[in-house]
């Protein structure tokens, strides 16, 4: 049964934010009319939906403490259970090859708009595997990624706009640039830690955007550059439609070299560098391990994705402007890396899918779609701190079989 | 214990898969489908909603009378927030649900990025609100029309009149750093410098949503400037101002289309009286135009937004066009919008070959006593 | 001359806003070590409320004097109770949880609180009524100094000795020091660290409504983005001055506001916050924890 306790207290709480939102949701004034519009049916709403919330939540903290206190005995540190599974063979090879299947044949399945939003999400994918490098894994708090998603796209508008280079030319060298001003930032800044090493990063995304927005004479200012190229496929024109079809499929291959090569460097000894550097940067350094260059080379490498999927976003969109790399880009992109599970490639492609995905399919909420996705960020990180998928590291334990068998 | 690459894959592989499973929507219907893109929220809904408003008036007057041909009109609104690459997801998304025409999008940029896609899709597209000149002068956009005049124009309009009639030497050039705004500012500080009457005492931007103007306006001050000319929109407009008027300065201050809007009058206040601006010719006394406004304060309690006649004309303008064609063929579309002039609240207008609408030009207002008049 | 003293006027009534606004980032920092992404949402609520609340009274015919006590009252409360409840909501759960889990959540609260308020009230802006009237005998200077700028800088001026006085004499700002020194050892000599936390978020909150007020009646509008911006300089100017010490980060505002002011006034306002940011690093390179941070000890 439910205790009146809790009834009281959701009393109280509806109370409290019939109270909180009392200005704000009630009073509507009209300063020009000089009118005051009373609109005491919200105070009624959320009083009723207050009450309503809190006791659910109740309820579920209720059951969980139930539950967690029946399974006392196996709650020790579980892998994920998603984890688990891909560690099996038997089941990771036919779904592998079950997504693969499903990835090639999505657009032939869904709409031309299914696969363009399928093809922003999957771009993101990448963008957050590559913030997941020097945040999840290397431990640096970057608020300036955008920057180097800029430094990508603009390079290809402005190369193909001066030299008419192509697309697949630009591809590399956008990614290169990128990187090389990872570096450039990275030299003086990584002596900074922690959250001023954050704000910093934030101040260099935003003066690259302001440059961008004030140069004229090198980026056209505001108004942006339009009509850049699709990607050519050997030279062949082609429509719209199998335009967007045939970014997927770049993106698509884009996103399994980029899960290779980060999932290589994970394993690999530069990998472990920056695990030991984001746990403790002392004790690494007394291990021998050059702090400066590890990091540098977390930061570069984390830049050069953004300037990768930069030359596509150039080219999907075949128009850019500075508008679109504002700080809200980068809070989202490190919002994917940390609601995913940070360091955990399949957290992060969880997390693009859902935060890119979700906004678009919450369009039927229109209006309410932002303050839904502020309210979703806010529960999942409440609820689940770790991410979706956390990242815990692999461990061996001696397992007594009679625990396990419950 | 190895965790192999071929793993990884398949996690990858996995995670795609679950988030890929959402059905695709797409009716085809008897319907004539008229999309509205635009910034629906975010810092620019509030030029993107009265769009949204205008649509919906417009569109239940056509059903209310039985709607085009017999053929219900029927509303797809889609959020752009002004942003390109979600322009570009918005496009897509109403070229997949079978849109026949789109009233949008409102921001230049966003406009530019969008209509590619449409281009290809044989969907016509009018804007209330896109002047960057590029988008009809450039000719790349053959399927665009809009219901607003161009930057240039507008410029012209501003300059003129700062020079001409205000008999401006010194004109400071400010812009709030947006595509609408510095694009307008460049065109009219082009313009001072080829008029050989006036110079250039100052060109640049404010940040806009920056806590404080003090710093830009003393400057303005400084370099003797008899005129300010601003290209951008109310908010900074009025902040500038007000600001000027705090620090007891009084040169003329000419502006734009951005802010010739009563919303300015009524965030400026008393500080707005004497503020020029350019705008759309005078429709107070359109009929079309009341009419629209009272349609607008019936349904939704309260004074139409910024761009509100323009969208309001433009959906009149493309259903009316639609009914005249006979069909939604893009083609034949263009043709009506070419040749068969429609009442709307901007007047009796029809489009030029490059989509500039005709019958739309600018005049200048002054504020007076609370309401934007015609200069005479 | 003239035109340096009156940059310098305007840069300081621009960094004395900033700093209104970055005490309650530099507040919460110093105590949880959280960069309160919404804190400029709760500046925002402020302005709003006091904005609402000011507007009724006015249309019911209340004195001006009256108006401004009521709607600043009103603004400090609504905001501190906004403060708190975000807080409880959004922070408190994740005292334990990895690092970034309050940053993310503090960022989906601070779009969360700007939607709430674009939906409850509208996205177009409104006319702030005007709170400061022009005193006569300001109006000799008043193309230098406004009156508003002077009441901006008086009350700046007076919030940082009455929170100083706050911070050193009383029972709870010594609370609130031994809770950012060692939290654990807080609670073993018996301090309420859940209170301390609370009454330092209703504490900034209150300061960033009053800011809120001021500002919103400085510049005669208000929209529901406005918190934004000026949150992110806020927070620059905290950092700047040394997260976590509060004349730091009145400091670290005052120097941002007239290096704006400066680099707008002498330079181009096109580049005005690319100067700001570039303070920042060269700032933060010369001296890793701001101009008067206290640097961190590591701990081996």
């Amino acid at each position: 049964m439910f205790p009146v306790k809790e009834l009281k207290r959701s009393a109280l709480i509806s109370l409290w934010f019939a109270f909180l939102t009392f200005p704000i949701m009630v009073i509507k004034v009209n300063p020009i009319e000089r009118t005051v519009d009373w609109r005491w049916d919200n105070m009624f709403f959320i009083a009723l939906g207050s009450f309503v919330i809190s006791i659910l939540a109740k309820v579920y903290l209720l059951r969980k403490e139930r539950l967690s206190g029946r399974k006392k005995v196996i709650k020790v540190v579980n892998e994920p259970f998603v984890h688990r599974i891909l560690r099996e063979p038997r089941f990771l090879y036919p779904l592998c090859l079950a997504v693969l299947v499903f990835a090639v044949a999505f657009p032939y399945f869904f709409s031309t708009y299914q696969t363009n939003i399928m093809t922003t999400a999957l771009m993101y994918v990448v963008l957050g595997l590559g913030l997941n490098i020097v945040v999840g894994v290397a431990g640096l708090l970057d608020l300036g990624y955008v920057a180097f998603y800029a430094v990508g796209a603009y390079s290809y508008a402005l190369l193909n706009l001066h030299f008419g280079m192509g697309f697949w030319a630009v591809l590399p060298i956008g990614g290169l640039f990128a990187a090389f001003l990872g570096i450039l930032l990275g030299f003086p800044v990584l002596r900074l830690r922690g959250d001023y090493l954050a704000i910093v990063t934030l101040g260099f995304g935003e003066i690259i955007r302001l440059i961008l927005e004030n140069w004229n004479d090198f980026s056209s200012g505001p108004s942006g550059i339009a009509n850049i190229p699709r990607p050519s496929f050997f030279g062949m024109d082609m429509n719209f439609e199998s335009g967007i079809i045939y970014i997927y499929y770049i993106v698509v291959a884009l996103v399994i070299f980029t899960i290779f090569v980060v999932n290589r460097l994970q394993d690999s000894r530069l990998g472990r560098a920056w695990l030991a550097l984001r746990e403790d940067e002392i004790a690494c350094q007394a291990m021998g391990i050059d702090k400066t260059k590890t990091k540098l080379i977390a930061f570069s490498l984390g830049a050069f994705w953004a300037g990768i999927v930069g030359v596509i976003f150039a080219a999907k969109t075949t128009f850019v402007n500075p508008a679109s790399f504002t700080f809200l880009e980068s809070a989202i992109i490190l919002s994917i890396v940390v609601l995913g599970g940070m360091g955990s490639i399949v957290g992060v492609i969880f997390g693009a899918l859902i935060l890119i995905l979700m906004p678009e399919y919450l369009r039927a909420l229109s209006e309410y779609r932002m303050l839904a996705f502020g309210g979703i960020l806010v529960v999942m990180m409440v609820f689940k701190p770790d991410g979706i998928i956390s990242n815990v590291r692999r461990s061996y334990r001696f397992k007594k079989q009679s625990t396990i068998s419950e | 214990m190895h965790f192999g690459l071929k793993k990884k894959l398949f996690v990858a592989t996995v995670a795609l898969g679950f988030a890929m499973a959402i059905p695709a929507a797409g009716i085809a219907g008897d319907t004539i489908k008229l999309g509205v893109a635009g910034a629906q929220s975010g810092d620019l809904a509030s030029y993107g909603l009265p769009t949204v408003k205008a649509a919906e008036l417009v569109v239940e007057q056509y059903n209310a009378k039985g709607g085009i041909n017999g053929n219900k009109v029927e509303l797809l609104i889609e959020d752009d927030v002004c942003k390109p690459e979600v322009a570009t997801n918005t496009a897509t998304k109403l070229v997949t649900d079978g849109v026949d025409v789109v009233l949008g999008h409102i921001c230049s940029g966003a406009t530019k990025a969008a209509l590619p896609i449409y281009k290809e899709a044989g969907v016509i597209v009018m804007s209330p609100s896109a002047t960057a000149v590029d988008l009809t002068k450039s000719g790349d956009y053959s399927n665009f029309f809009r219901t607003i005049a161009p930057d240039d124009a507008q410029a012209e309009a501003m300059v003129d009149f700062t020079i001409g009639t205000l008999g401006a030497k010194k004109i400071a050039v400010i812009h709030d750093k947006g595509d609408y705004g510095k694009g307008l500012a460049e065109i009219a500080e082009g313009l001072v410098k080829a008029s050989g009457k006036a110079e250039v005492a100052l060109f640049e931007g404010v940040t806009p949503g920056a806590v404080d103007y003090t710093a830009i306006v003393q400057k303005i001050k400084r370099t003797g400037a008899d005129a300010v000319i601003f290209g951008g929109y109310h908010p900074e407009a009025s902040k500038i101002v007000s600001m000027m008027k705090k620090k007891r300065m009084d040169i003329p201050f000419v502006s734009d289309d951005g802010v010739k809007d009563d919303t300015f009058i009524k965030v400026a206040g008393d500080n707005a009286e004497g503020v020029y601006a350019s705008g759309p010719q005078d429709n107070s006394a359109n009929p079309v135009a009341i009419a629209a406004i009272e349609a607008h304060k019936k349904a939704y309690n309260e004074d139409p937004g910024a761009f509100f006649e323009n969208a309001y004309s433009a959906a009149l303008a493309l259903l009316n066009a639609i009914e005249k064609a006979g069909t939604t063929d893009s083609a034949a579309v263009v043709k009506a919008l070419q040749t068969e002039t429609v009442a709307t609240p901007v007047g009796n207008i029809h489009f030029d070959a490059k989509g500039d609408a005709v019958g739309v030009g600018f005049v200048m207002y002054v504020v007076k006593d609370g309401k934007y008049v015609v200069v005479e | 001359m003239d035109y340096f003293i009156e940059l310098f006027f305007g840069g300081l009534t621009r960094g004395s806003i900033y700093a209104l606004i970055a005490l309650g980032y530099t507040m919460v920092y110093g105590i949880i070590g959280l960069i309160n992404f919404a804190h400029g949402e709760i500046y925002m609520i402020g302005a709003f409320t006091s904005f609402i609340i000011a507007t009724v009274l006015s249309i019911y015919g209340f004195p001006l004097l009256s108006i401004v006590i009521i709607a600043g009252l009103a603004a400090a409360v609504w905001s501190s109770a906004y403060g708190f409840t975000v807080e409880k909501l959004a922070y408190r759960p994740l005292r334990k949880a990895p690092r970034l889990a309050p940053l993310i959540s503090a960022i989906g609260m601070s779009i969360f609180l700007q939607n709430y308020v674009l939906l409850a009230q509208t996205s177009d802006f409104l006319p702030f009524p005007e709170l400061i009237p022009d005193f006569p005998f300001m109006e000799p200077v008043a193309h230098i100094v406004g009156s508003s700028d002077l009441v901006i800088l008086v009350t700046t001026a007076l919030v940082m000795i009455g929170l100083t006085f706050l911070i050193k004499f009383t029972k709870i700002g010594k609370a609130m020091r031994a809770t950012a020194q060692d939290k654990t050892m807080a609670v073993l000599v018996g301090i309420n660290v859940d209170r301390v936390i609370s009454a330092t978020f209703v504490i900034g909150s209150a300061l960033a409504a009053i800011g809120g007020m001021l500002i919103a009646s400085h510049i005669g509008q208000i929209n529901f983005y406005i918190g934004f911006i000026a949150g992110i300089k806020a927070f620059t100017a905290a950092v700047l001055g040394g997260i976590g010490s509060i004349p730091g980060a009145v400091l670290g505002s005052l120097v941002l506001g007239l290096t704006e002011s400066f680099a707008t006034g002498y330079v181009s306002s096109d580049y005005e916050d690319v100067f700001a940011f570039s303070l920042l690093v060269l700032i933060l390179i010369f001296k890793p924890s701001g101009l008067l941070g206290k640097a961190e000890t590591k701990k081996v």
